[in-house]
Order: structure tokens, then sequence, then C-alpha cells
């Protein structure tokens, strides 16, 4: 073990808890605390993300256009994706890295604790500019998350807030990644080597990566659609040279690296909770690794295969649909080896373990409707339709919210030091499973029968389904409020949880106090 | 072993400098929109918003330099704020990739395809005959009335020299930082942000000679990406010699040792950093 | 009752896609499979790769639910010590790749034929604009606007009270089909005129871009008689849900005649440009060219939509300024989704809009205002 000579004046400040009041929140410094309030800032937005969700259902409940004008409506299905997109997964992940990076590799705090604070702070400035556009002149963007020029340039007050607004987000992005990075790299324990890490750590290592190399390309994107509009340059204008389909491929290098990003630290999750509750380790540690790194340097080289109908030559299109397909590869070892940890194992089902084993499932059918939309010349059918719409629901909602769900019950014990109430976990599981299907699997039948994406209003045969998914749309809503109510109850008291919490849990933050410490470990622990 | 991991890494206690950036950001942020959508109110809000940010720079840093100076940190953090400083010049890198992408995007598929290239699409024969121009091109449409081509010599030539040597004389301070010589620190140092300056103060020069030339960010794909370029990398050398004039103060102030100056030396990856992109540029935007 | 009958149906129609396999060529389903060669090919590939992923899923889920029952703690299962095997993770990763590989390369072969649109015999020029479709065929030189139906368009109005399922063929009709030749290879040529739009007929299996200031391309080969349906697939604004497109494929010698007929109908049109129209004529041609071109954004009572599409009642430039009303129709309005006209419309059209404009909804100003000025116009 490395020892610094130190001399330390500040001997009297450890062990402090937090100083009180409301400035502890706005200056705070300490890893759990942010990590706190990442988690609760992306719950609230879950719920105005899927109030605008609930909007849009609405008014597809039925043919014939109902309670909003075309114009709003794609407003909401813009700002309903940002919102979940980059209010909702994103800082939930941040969140769940904050609290519990530190504890599983065994460092004193985040490597950058005040720039940390301002990670997150600058988050809720930076969307209530975003939303705060809702109410200006000539409403909101509407074109869409992809924001696509020339539409968006027709955008009226919102569109430089709705830029900004993506600076600063991404501003916030960046200095969170790099602050993971800088705690994986440098703060870990004496002992833990990378190939020791838990999983969780290993997939959110690479995802910062990808954050740190695409967030800036954004910027860069969303910089480009601001000077065109307001200083007279011609990126997307073909009278000037430019062409509308650069921003395209732009935004997708940036695109589809972020839906991996989305997407990589819920495997890393599901990576803990699966060997947890099958009481044995997880099958094939190093390949889950390697496997994650592939899927990382694969998201580089497939963005156009969002692009298909651009009309790029057909070398661009066979390399796309190529590469793309290759992602199924190390997706499916993983899979695989998820499969392969259950295998003989002793299983209990506690909840964290079914969202665990709701996500393998639906996130795999997911994936196979990406791999059907990979394919070039059928991709020309599901293109901009509802099956796309299934697609990204299923990895992204059964996916991405599942297992932050997942990792929410998984470590609440740890967080509160009360166990949750489990007869209603098992509830919310299995309404909100029953409902995400109600919810989502319609949207494959629609899609393929040919029911364009972004509208607010359709053709009669595609009624029925439409229907089904509005009805699934509120039960999965009213579903979610039961997360708040157990979250609520677990934090005002409950049994009280072990140090272990789990009995198959192995890992550092399973060796410190339930509730955590406010700073964790005194003295440092050694990996062996 | 038995000592407490909080006195091997020291995490402050509370932090209030963020709040204030937040709050200016958005004000800044929110002022520059509102300008653009012609509000009066915008400008104001936009010196308030920098303002408020810069004494956040101020307040934030100083705090970090006194920290830094009372000896606060040691290896342990010092290695945290390298690896941010390294990762967040990775992160510009990619910021002007971007700008780069596009460049290469333009001359690559969208000018040639508006030439009628590509697949034999009737692109040109349909929409824009007569369009004959290739690189430099400001578009069929003949956006801002000139595509005068900024070639590479003599100024931006000249500019290479002043940056390339900028590199060298910043490498020579931080050799004499690391053996305690004082005096050719600041020398070098004050070489540095010297030479920064200049190229600045040329670059300026090159814009107004171009506008001259009638050539413009808005002369369509040639003007856009020349300008946002160069535009971007010369804000980004004003930015590096401002912060290497704060080096250069706190050098004349007696701070850094010969094995503590972080500092300087991120200033100095920020300074090589934008070398290589001026590097870049020189051979993708003026030569090629 | 009526909704509640539909979920019932919907509900139904899950449960016989489920049990039988004969719902599958239901088009309300699944994909359809087409009158083209390509279309049918492409089908083909999406049940292949459909297939593909239910068995895949069958063997992953069923390993997944076999260990659920038999490996759990309450059954008394005790886990085994395994943790790595190379054998197995080397087999899942060469099965999947040689799975992969058997699906690229017929979806390669299909895409180049695709992209193959040399030896076409028909093309026509697709123009996207908010919100419409133009066709121009470019042998002829007929060229047709084709916008949604008036019917479609009232019942879909917020609130219109219109029920849906009373219109036929409701968001799918459109004034002015497209007419295309059977059996013939036709070459589409896209473009748009301001957003980027899509033009898709699923029965056809083709769907481009139309992208403003580019050319893309795309071809198909009609087999059968009929009348396809289809809807732009890319978000162009407001109505993007409201620009279907419609094609009649008809034998050649049918639709040798609509072109023979377009094209005497658009020369009596050139024609009557030239002479002196009195105030009814030009209303009432002016409401229809309204109906088609303007309605979408300014709306049937002109009061356009606030903060998104001006309102044109009573306003400066409508009551005004003949001059700069003519002007922005001609030449749009830039950086706004008000376009410019001059291509689209002709001489008497605008005249007739803008004497519309000036006299309808109250604005009664008993400007009528001829081609011939809108020529001069043009000039300067
Ligand atoms: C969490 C987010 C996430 C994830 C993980 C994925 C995963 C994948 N996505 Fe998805 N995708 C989105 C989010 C995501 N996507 C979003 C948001 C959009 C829409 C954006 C927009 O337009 O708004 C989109 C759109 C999208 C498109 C564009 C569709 C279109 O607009 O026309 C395509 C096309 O190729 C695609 C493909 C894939 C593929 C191949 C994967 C693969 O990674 C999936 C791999 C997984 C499996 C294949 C299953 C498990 C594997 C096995 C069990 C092994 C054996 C299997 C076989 C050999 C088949 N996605
Ligand atoms: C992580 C990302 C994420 C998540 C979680 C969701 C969740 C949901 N999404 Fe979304 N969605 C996207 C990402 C996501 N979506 C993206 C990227 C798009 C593409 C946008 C584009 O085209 O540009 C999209 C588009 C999209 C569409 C297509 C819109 C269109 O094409 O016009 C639809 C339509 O049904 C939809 C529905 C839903 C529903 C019902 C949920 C539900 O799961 C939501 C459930 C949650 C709730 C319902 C909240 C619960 C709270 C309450 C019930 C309390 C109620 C509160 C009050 C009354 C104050 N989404
Ligand atoms: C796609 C939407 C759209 C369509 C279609 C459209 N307009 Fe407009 N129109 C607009 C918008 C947006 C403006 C406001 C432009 C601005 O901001 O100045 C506008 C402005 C106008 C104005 C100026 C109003 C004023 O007082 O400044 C007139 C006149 C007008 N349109 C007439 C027409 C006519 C005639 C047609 C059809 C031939 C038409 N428009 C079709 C969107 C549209
Ligand atoms: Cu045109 Cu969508
Ligand atoms: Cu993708």
């Amino acid at each position: 073990m490395n020892a610094y000579s130190v001399d330390h004046s500040h001997d009297d400040l450890h062990d402090h808890g937090p100083p009180p009041g409301l400035m502890r929140w706005v200056t705070t410094t300490n890893h759990k605390d942010i990590g706190t309030l990442y988690l609760w800032f992306s719950l609230i937005m879950f719920f105005i993300g899927g109030f605008m969700a609930l909007i849009i259902r609405t008014e597809l409940f039925q043919p014939g256009l109902q309670i909003v004008d075309p114009h709003f409506f794609n407003q909401m299905t813009t700002m309903h994706a940002l919102v979940m997109i980059f209010g909702v997964v994103m800082p939930a992940f941040v969140g769940l890295a904050n609290w519990m990076l530190p504890m599983m590799v065994g460092a004193p705090d985040m490597a950058l604790p005040r720039m940390n604070n301002w990670s997150f702070w600058i988050l809720p400035f930076g969307f209530a500019m975003m939303l705060s556009t809702l109410f200006m002149e000539g409403g909101g963007p509407a074109s869409g998350w992809t924001i696509y020029p020339p539409l968006v340039l027709q955008t009226g007050d919102a569109l430089p807030f709705l830029i900004f607004s993506i600076h600063i987000l991404g501003v916030s992005s960046i200095m969170g990644a790099i602050n993971i990075v800088a705690t994986i790299m440098n703060m870990r324990a004496p002992g833990m080597t990378y190939m020791k890490m838990p999983l969780f750590v290993w997939t959110w290592f690479i995802t910062a990566y990808l954050l740190i190399a695409v967030m800036p390309v954004l910027a860069g994107a969303v910089t480009m659609l601001l000077t065109d509009k307001f200083f007279g340059t011609s990126f997307f204008d073909a009278a000037g040279g430019g062409d509308p389909v650069m921003f395209q491929h732009i935004f997708w290098f940036f695109g589809h690296p972020e839906v991996y990003i989305l997407i990589l630290p819920a495997f890393g999750i599901v990576s803990e909770i699966i060997p947890t509750f099958s009481r044995k380790k997880l099958f094939g540690y190093s390949s889950m690794v390697y496997a994650t790194a592939s899927i990382a340097f694969l998201s580089f080289i497939v963005w156009a295969h969002h692009m298909f109908t651009v009309g790029m030559p057909l070398a661009g299109e066979i390399f796309f649909m190529f590469t793309t397909m290759l992602i199924a590869v190390p997706t499916g070892v993983k899979v695989f080896n998820w499969v392969s940890t259950m295998w003989r194992g002793a299983m209990t089902f506690e909840t964290p373990m079914l969202f665990a084993i709701g996500f393998v499932i639906m996130f795999t059918i997911g994936g196979f409707s990406g791999l059907m939309l990979a394919m070039t010349p059928i991709d020309f059918q599901y293109h901009d339709t509802y099956f796309v719409v299934a697609h990204f629901h299923y990895v992204l909602v059964p996916g991405a919210i599942f297992a932050i769900i997942a990792a929410v019950y998984y470590w609440l014990p740890k967080w509160t030091g009360n166990m949750y109430d489990e007869k209603l976990g098992k509830a919310h599981f299995w309404l909100s499973t029953i409902f995400v299907n109600i919810l989502f699997f319609p949207m494959h039948f629609v899609g393929l029968a040919g029911m364009p994406r972004r509208i607010p209003d359709y053709a009669v045969q595609f009624t029925d389904f439409n229907q089904i998914a509005t009805i699934g749309a509120f039960g999965f809503g009213f579903a979610q409020i039961l997360l708040l109510v157990v979250a609520i109850k677990c934090i005002r008291g409950g049994a009280k949880a072990t140090n272990e919490v789990w009995e198959g849990a192995h890992g550092l933050e399973w060796s410190v106090a339930s509730p955590a410490p406010y700073h964790t470990f005194s003295p440092q622990p050694v990996v062996k | 072993m038995s000592e407490a991991i909080q006195d091997k890494y020291f995490v402050p206690e509370a932090a209030k400098w963020p709040l204030v950036g937040s709050i200016s950001l958005t004000i800044l942020f929110c002022g520059f929109a509102s300008y653009l959508n012609g509000s009066l109110l915008g400008p104001t809000m936009m010196v308030i918003g920098f303002i408020l940010f810069v004494i956040m720079l101020f307040g934030w840093f100083g705090q970090v330099v006194n920290e830094s100076e009372a000896g606060t940190y040691r290896k342990w953090e010092d290695m945290s704020f390298r690896m941010g400083m390294c990762w967040f010049i990775f992160s510009e890198v990619m910021f002007f990739a971007a700008f780069f992408g596009a460049l290469y995007y333009a001359r690559e598929f969208s000018v040639p395809w508006l030439l009628g290239d590509g697949d034999g699409l009737p692109t040109h024969n349909l929409l824009w005959p007569g369009y004959t121009e290739v690189w430099p091109t400001n578009g069929p449409d003949d956006l801002g009335g000139s595509d005068y081509h900024m070639g590479w010599w003599p100024l931006p030539f000249i500019n290479t020299v002043i940056l390339l040597t900028s590199g060298l004389t910043v490498t020579w301070a931080h050799h004499a930082i690391k053996v305690d010589n004082r005096k050719q620190f600041v020398y070098g140092l004050f070489l540095t942000v010297l030479l920064g300056f200049i190229f600045v103060f040329l670059q300026g020069y090159e814009y107004v000679y171009a506008y001259d030339q009638g050539m413009k960010l808005s002369s369509g794909i040639y003007g856009s990406t020349f300008f946002m370029l160069t535009g971007f990398h010369g804000l980004h050398v004003t930015l590096g010699a401002i912060i290497l004039l704060v080096m250069l103060v706190r050098a004349m102030l007696g701070h850094f040792s010969g094995h503590r100056h972080f500092a300087f030396e991120a200033a100095a990856w920020y300074w090589h950093f934008v070398d290589v992109v001026w590097l870049g540029l020189f051979i993708f935007v003026y030569i090629l | 009752m009526n909704t509640l009958h539909r979920t019932k149906s919907g509900l139904f129609g899950l449960l016989a896609y489920m049990t039988t396999s004969s719902t599958w060529a239901d088009w309300e389903l699944n994909l359809t499979q087409g009158v083209t060669d390509i279309s049918r090919d492409v089908y083909d590939m999406h049940m292949f790769v459909l297939w593909i992923c239910v068995w895949i899923g069958v063997v992953v889920f069923g390993a997944m639910t076999y260990s659920m029952i038999k490996h759990r703690k309450s059954k008394g299962s005790v886990p085994a010590k395994f943790s790595h095997s190379t054998l197995a993770e080397v087999i899942w990763t060469v099965i999947p790749f040689g799975i992969l590989v058997t699906m690229a390369v017929p979806a390669a072969n299909t895409l180049v034929r695709m992209e193959d649109t040399s030896d076409s015999e028909v093309t026509v020029k697709i123009t996207g604009h908010q919100w419409k479709w133009e066709y121009e065929y470019l042998d002829s030189g007929v060229r047709i606007i084709s916008s949604l139906d008036p019917d479609s368009r009232q019942a879909a109005a917020l609130n219109s009270g219109i029920d849906p399922n009373t219109v036929d063929n409701y968001l799918l009709e459109v004034d002015n089909p497209l007419v295309l030749p059977v059996d013939k290879k036709i070459r589409f040529v896209l473009t748009a005129s301001d957003v980027l739009h899509a033009w898709w007929v699923p029965e056809f299996a083709i769907k481009k871009d139309a992208i403003p200031g580019f050319i893309n391309d795309m071809w198909t080969k009609i087999d059968e008689e009929g009348i396809y349906r289809g809807q732009c697939a890319e978000l162009c604004g407001r109505d993007h849900g409201f620009m279907p497109i419609v094609v009649h494929a008809t034998s050649e010698s049918e639709y040798e005649d609509w072109i023979q007929a377009q094209l005497a109908s658009a020369e009596a049109e050139a024609q009557s440009a030239d002479r002196e129209w009195v105030m009814d004529e030009l209303m009432e041609r002016g409401e229809g060219v309204y109906g088609t071109y303007c309605v979408a954004c300014h709306q049937p009572n002109g009061q356009g939509i606030e903060g998104v599409f001006p309102s044109l009642v009573g306003t400066d430039m409508v009551l005004n300024d003949l001059d700069g009303h003519i002007d922005v129709i001609l030449n749009g309005v830039e950086g706004t989704s008000m376009q410019a006209f001059s291509t689209t419309l002709n001489d008497a059209d605008i005249a007739a809009v803008v004497t519309y404009e000036r006299n309808a909804w109250g604005n009664d100003t008993g400007d009528v205002v001829q081609p011939a000025t809108i020529k001069d116009m043009r000039v300067q």
C-alpha cells in the first residue's frame, strides 16, 4: 500500500455528517448526496416526460383530432423524447454511478467533487430553459428529437433556447463522464485491478468514454444549426453547397453511440443483479467486458443505419448494414452469459431480480426488432413507422428503465438502511410488465401495417391497436406511482437492512453498513 | 493501513461556485438567445451573465489556487486533475472533429453531388444547371457573392511558424520550472503569451482581408467551414493565451515549484492542443 | 359503444394472430406482400428474419424459463461452481455470426437490385412541399399537384365532430392521384422545396427521402392494376400526417389517354391566362387554389393558427399592400414555412388566390387582380 506523507490540519472534519438545511443539497460535494439529487431529478423528469407521452397516447386513442393541435402534438413528441433521454435515463445512470462507483471501487468519493456538484446543478437550469420553450411564441421545438434541418429552422423563438439548453446538457454530461473516468482510473482501492472491477463499473467506464467522445459532436451539430439560422452559414443548405443530410450524419454519429450510452450501464446493472439472486458467479466475466467494449467500438461505425432512406451510395448502405448486424454478436454473448449465470444457480425472485429478468427478455425482443431494422432493404419498409417506435421503446422502457428500476430496488436498502416493501415491489413489477407489453407490442403491428410515426392522426384501420396501446400507456404510467410510494415508504422506515442485504451479494458496497455512512470508507479497503 | 481515507484524498466540504456558474451560464445563454430573437433585453443579460461567469471563474479557481498553494493537494489529487484535463481536451478534439467532418463531407460528398456526381443522379441537370464550381465554392446560388480562396501563403504560413514556435517556448518554460529556474520560466511563458496574441492579431487581420475580398461567413459552404473552423480555433487560442497569461502572473507571484506546477502543465497541454488543431487547419483548410 | 367493440375486436385480433398463421396475410398486422417483384422479395426476407428471431427467442427464453423453474432455491437447487467455458463462448459467437451471414447475403443482393434505376421507361419527378406532393412526368411534361382530399381535411380538423369512420379512405385519399402504367419500369426522381419529406407506398416497398436541393432516385415496376396508398414518411411539420400518396396503376393505354387529357387541359389553361378575368371567375378559382395550397396553414377561415401561421383577415398587407401581398406569394418568406409559389402556381392561379384573399372572410377590398399583373411582377 502506498502511503503518502501528509500533514493534515483538517482532522476535525472527518465523519462529519452533512451540514443541515437546504444549502446542504445545493453546495454538496458528497457523491451520495449528488447521487440522490440525480435520482430524484430523474424521477421527476420521468413523470413530466411520461405526462407528455400520455398526451400523445390520448390523442392517438381515436382517429380524428380530439385534444391537441398537430403542431402541439409534434412539440410533445419532441419534448417527450428529449426529456426521457437527457432528463431521465442519462441522469438516472449518472446518479447510480455517483452513488455506487466510489463504493464499488473502494474510493473516498468521486475524483472531482466540486465539478461533480456542477454536473448536477447545471441540469435543472438546462431543463428549465428547454421546457420553457413550450410557452414561447411559436411553441417549443416540434421537429422530433432528431432536430433535422431544414424543418427545425422553422422553429420560432424556441430555437436558440433549445440549442443552448442542449449545450448546457452536454456540458453536464461531459463533466459527469470525465469525473467517472477519473474516479475509475485513479480512485480504485489497492488491489482493485481493472479485471476485478464489478461489471457496473466496467460498463460505466466504457459509457463515459462514449459520452466524452460524442457529446461534443452533438454540440458541434447544434452550433451549426444556430449559425445556419442566425449567422448566414450554409452547412445544411444546398444553395450554398451544404447538405441537410450532412446534419443527419453528424447527429447520428452522436445519436447511435448515444443509444448505447442509454443501455450499457443497464447491462452492468443486470450483470450485478443476476449473479446475486442466482447465488452464482457471473458467467464469462471477461467476455462480458470484451463484449461491452466491442459494442462501444462498433457503435461508432454504424450510425447511418438511421438514414438508409436518405439516398446514400450503395456501398455505404451495405457497409452500414453489415456493421450494424455485427452488433448482434457481442450483444448475444451478453444475453447468453446472463442465461448461463442463471443456469444451475439457486435463484430467488425478489423484485430486483424480477426486473432484471424482465429486462433480459424484453430487451432481447427489442434487439431482435433492431436486427430486422438493420437489414437495409426491409428497413425501407419499416423506417419511420411505428415498428421503429416499438423497437426503441422495447430497448428503452423495459430495457433501460427496467434496469434503472431494478437497480433502485437492489440498492435502496443500502441507501436507506431499510428494506423496501417486497409485496408492493412485486406488484409494481407485474403491473409494469403486463402493461408495458400492452403498450408497446401492438406498435409492431400498426407499424408493419403502415402507420408512420410522428403523426397525430391516422387512418381508421389502425384504430384497434392504437387503443390497446393507449390503455397500456395509462396502465403502465399509473403503475409507476408505485415506485414513488415504495421509495418514500422505504426512506421513512421498514425492516432494518443488514450490511450484506442480499444473501448472494458480493462486492465492496455490501461490506459497509446499511445505510452507507456519509463517508463510506475509513480506513481504505484493500482488495485481495 | 489504518489511516483514514479522508486524510489521503481531499474532498472539499461545500462548494458554492458551481451554483454561481449555473446561474451565470443560464443568464448568459438566455440573454444570447433573446438577443437572437430580437429582444432588447438580450445584450444586457449577456453582459450580466458574462460578468457573473468571470466572477465565478475567479472565485472558483482562486479557491483552488489557494488550496494548491497551501499544499492541500498531493499526488493522488494531482492525478485526478491530470485525468480531468486530458479527457477535457479529448472532448474538445471531438468538438473540432464535428467541424472537420463537415468540411470533409461538404468537399467529398455534397459539392460533388450538386455537380452531378454519385449514382449518376441528375441533381445537377434538374436543380442546378450551370453550376460548375469545384472547391472552393459558395454554392450553386452564389451565396455571399464571393468564394475568394484563402491561400496558405503568406499569412497562414507565418501563423503556423508563430504557433509552432510558441509550442517550443512553452516547452522551454516547462523545462525551466522543472529545475526551478524561475527566470527562464517567466521568460518562456511571456514569449508564449506574446506569440499567442500576435497569432490572434494576425488572424484578425486575415479576417478583415477576407471580408474586403467579399469572402464572409455567409459565403456558402466555403465561407461557413472556413470561418467556423478558424473562428473556433481562434477562440481557443485566445482562451489558451489568457490562461497562460494567468500562469505568467502566478509565476511572477512566485507560485509553482519544480515538483508542483500542474496548473501550468494543464495550460501547456491545452496550448499544444490548439497547436495541433492549427496544423490540421493549415493542411485541410488552407493547403488542400 | 363503438370504441368498446373495436377494443374487443382488437384483442381478438391479437389472439388470432398468436394462434393461426393465416392471419399473417392480413395486412392490418403484418407487412404487405405488395404488388412488385421487389416488394415480394422484401416481404419474404422480412418473414425469414422474423422467424429466425422467433426461433432464437424460443431457444433463449426457453432455456431461461427452464432454468427459472428448475434452478430455484425453493426447489433446493444448489448453485453450481462453473463461471466460464471457452467452448460454449466460442460456439455462441460463431453460430450467431453464421446466422447473420445467411441473412446478410440475400439482403445485399436485393439491395443491389433495388438501387439499379437504369433502363427505366417512365420518369416521374416528385417534389415534396409542405404539405402536398407535386408530380411531373418528365417524358411528357404533365404536372399535377396532389394534396389531401377535402373530406378528410374537414373531418381531421380539431373537434370537427365528423366521425372519421364515415369518411372513405380517411387520410389516405387525395384530390389528384398519381397515374402510372403497370408493367413498366418507372423511375422516380425526388426532391423537395422546403423541408425533408419521404415518399412511400408500402405495396411497392420503396421509400426515399425528398431532400431540398438534391435529387434522389428509386424505381418500381407494378404488376397489378389497382389503387395503392401511402403517406409521407419523414416529419415535415404540422401537417406531416396529412400528406398522403395515392397511385392509380392502370393499363398502358389508359395511362396514355390520361396523359393526353392532362396535356389538353394544360393547353387550355395556358390560353386563359392572357385574357381579362372577372371577379366571380377569380373568386371561384381562387377558392379552389386556396383550398389546395394555402388552407393547410392559413386555415379555411383565413385566420391561420396563432403563433404559427399568420391570419390573413383584416391585416395591413391584405387590405392595403397589393404588391407586398403578391410578392409574398411569389417569393415566400425566407426562413419560415411560407414558401415561394412562383413555380408551383401559374399567373392565373396567383391572381385568383390574391383576389380571393382580398375579398373573402370579410376583407372585401373589392380588388380584382389580373393574371397579366402577376406576369409583370414576375418579370421584375
Ligand atoms: C437503448 C437503446 C437502443 C439499443 C440498445 C438499440 C439496439 C439496436 N438497434 Fe436501435 N434504436 C434506438 C435505440 C436503441 N437501439 C432508438 C432510440 C432508435 C430510433 C431513433 C429515432 O429515429 O428516433 C433506434 C433505431 C434503430 C434503427 C433505425 C430504424 C429506422 O429509423 O429505420 C436501426 C436500424 O438498423 C436500429 C438497430 C439496432 C440494432 C441492430 C441494435 C442492436 O444493438 C440489438 C442487438 C441485440 C440483439 C440482436 C438481441 C440479443 C442477441 C441475441 C440473443 C444473439 C443472437 C441473435 C441473432 C444472431 C439474431 N435501431
Ligand atoms: C428513455 C426513453 C423513453 C421512454 C422511457 C419513453 C416512454 C414512453 N413513450 Fe416514448 N419516445 C422516446 C423515448 C422514450 N419513451 C423517443 C426517443 C421517441 C421518439 C421521439 C421522436 O419521434 O422524435 C418517443 C416517441 C414516443 C411515441 C411516438 C410519438 C410519435 O411518433 O408521434 C409514443 C407514442 O405512443 C411514445 C409513448 C411512450 C409512452 C406511453 C411511454 C411510457 O413508458 C411512459 C410511462 C410513464 C408515465 C406515463 C409517467 C407516469 C406518471 C404518472 C402516471 C403521473 C401522471 C402525472 C401527472 C398527471 C402530473 N413515445
Ligand atoms: C406551409 C405553410 C404555408 C402555406 C402552405 C402557405 N403559407 Fe402563407 N404564410 C405561412 C407563414 C408561416 C407565414 C408567415 C411568414 C412570416 O413570418 O412573415 C405566411 C405568410 C403569408 C402572407 C403574409 C401575411 C402577412 O400579413 O404578412 C400571405 C399573404 C400568405 N402567407 C399567403 C399565402 C397563400 C396565398 C398561400 C397559398 C398559395 C400560402 N400563404 C400558403 C405559411 C404558409
Ligand atoms: Cu411531408 Cu411528412
Ligand atoms: Cu442506431
